[in-house]
């Protein structure tokens, strides 16, 4: 009895941990992406990662869509990656919006949710800049609000 | 004619699926049956069949297609939990930690029996009488002769 309460205990602490933090250490994760191909963060060691969390169905994830795309546009020739993880969606909703916002980086849906329970994400969209030392450079909860916002965090990852 | 007779037996017996599925599509108390076993981990704690979120909308939707496809309530399980992980399941299933959450419940019951008996046995045992004091010896010489005069005569 008490070893199920400490069990229940532990879930409790870990769920009120929230996100991974800023300057930890980021989880690794091979995402399997919509077309099949799969995308390791440890081959992106020493780029800049920015992995967004999003849904079809949020609709604050869209506000910062076409911002991303522009973000990846202007800095994947420039050692910057970019991963969308789709969180607990239908694949049919999640192509029509990728389609509808034109997005191109790389997105696979979360399968089994082990890459946002990784994170410790507390909803979408989530947004976490990877720093070429593989550590947490900044953290996103909710939209970004403009692609400058972006482009700092990114410059910010980078050093710069 | 004949012709014509072949061509329509031939196309049934090509989609007869396809057909059924047209002509009976799943009912929305058939999806909610599966439905109401499911928990969607954006809205926790509430069941799918009465979460009213657009997510959980795709996720009926989702369950709809598979009855009509002709899957089994074990086969739609197996693909939201391959999907999003054990979590959507109402009843963890019984592997590896989980079966804590089948055993100790009835272990905690089963110990908690032994104890009320083993109380209960304990309760009704007779109680424990004290020991017959023993009667004084009697000192006065006079005493004793009477005594002793009386049990002779006895």
């Amino acid at each position: 009895m008490l070893g199920l309460l400490g069990l229940v205990g532990f879930g409790q602490l870990r769920a009120q941990q929230g996100p991974v933090g800023i300057g930890s250490r980021a989880p690794e994760f091979i995402l399997t992406t919509f077309d099949g191909s799969q995308v390791s963060t440890a081959d992106l060691k020493g780029q800049v990662v920015v992995v967004n969390f999003w849904a079809s169905w949020c609709k604050p994830c869209e506000q910062e869509a076409r911002e991303l795309e522009l973000a990846y546009q202007t800095y994947k020739d420039q050692g910057v990656a970019f991963l969308g993880v789709d969180y607990v969606d239908i694949e049919r909703e999640a192509l029509a919006y990728l389609d509808r916002f034109g997005i191109s980086y790389p997105n696979g849906p979360d399968l089994g949710t082990r890459i946002s329970q990784a994170f410790r994400t507390q909803g979408v969209p989530e947004t976490y800049v990877i720093g070429p030392d593989g550590r947490i450079a900044a953290v996103q909860i909710g939209p970004y609000p403009s692609f400058e916002a972006i482009a700092a965090h990114i410059e910010l990852a980078r050093g710069k | 004619m004949l012709l014509g007779v072949l061509v329509v037996l031939v196309g049934v017996a090509i989609f007869p699926s396809r057909a059924v599925a047209q002509e009976n599509p799943p009912t929305d108390d058939e999806v909610n049956a599966i439905a109401k076993g499911l928990y969607c981990p954006v809205c926790e704690n509430v069941p799918l069949d009465v979460c009213p979120t657009l997510a959980c909308k795709q996720w009926r939707d989702t369950i709809r297609e598979k009855l009509a496809l002709g899957w089994t309530k074990a086969q739609i399980e197996q693909y939201f939990v391959e999907q999003y992980g054990d979590r959507v399941l109402a009843a963890p299933p019984p592997h590896g930690l989980n079966w804590a959450v089948y055993l100790i419940p009835p272990a905690a019951f089963l110990v908690g029996v032994a104890v009320l008996v083993g109380a209960m046995r304990a309760w009704r045992r007779p109680p424990i009488q004290p020991r017959q004091t023993e009667q004084p010896t009697i000192e006065d010489p006079y005493l004793r002769r009477v005594e002793q005069e009386l049990q002779e005569r006895a």
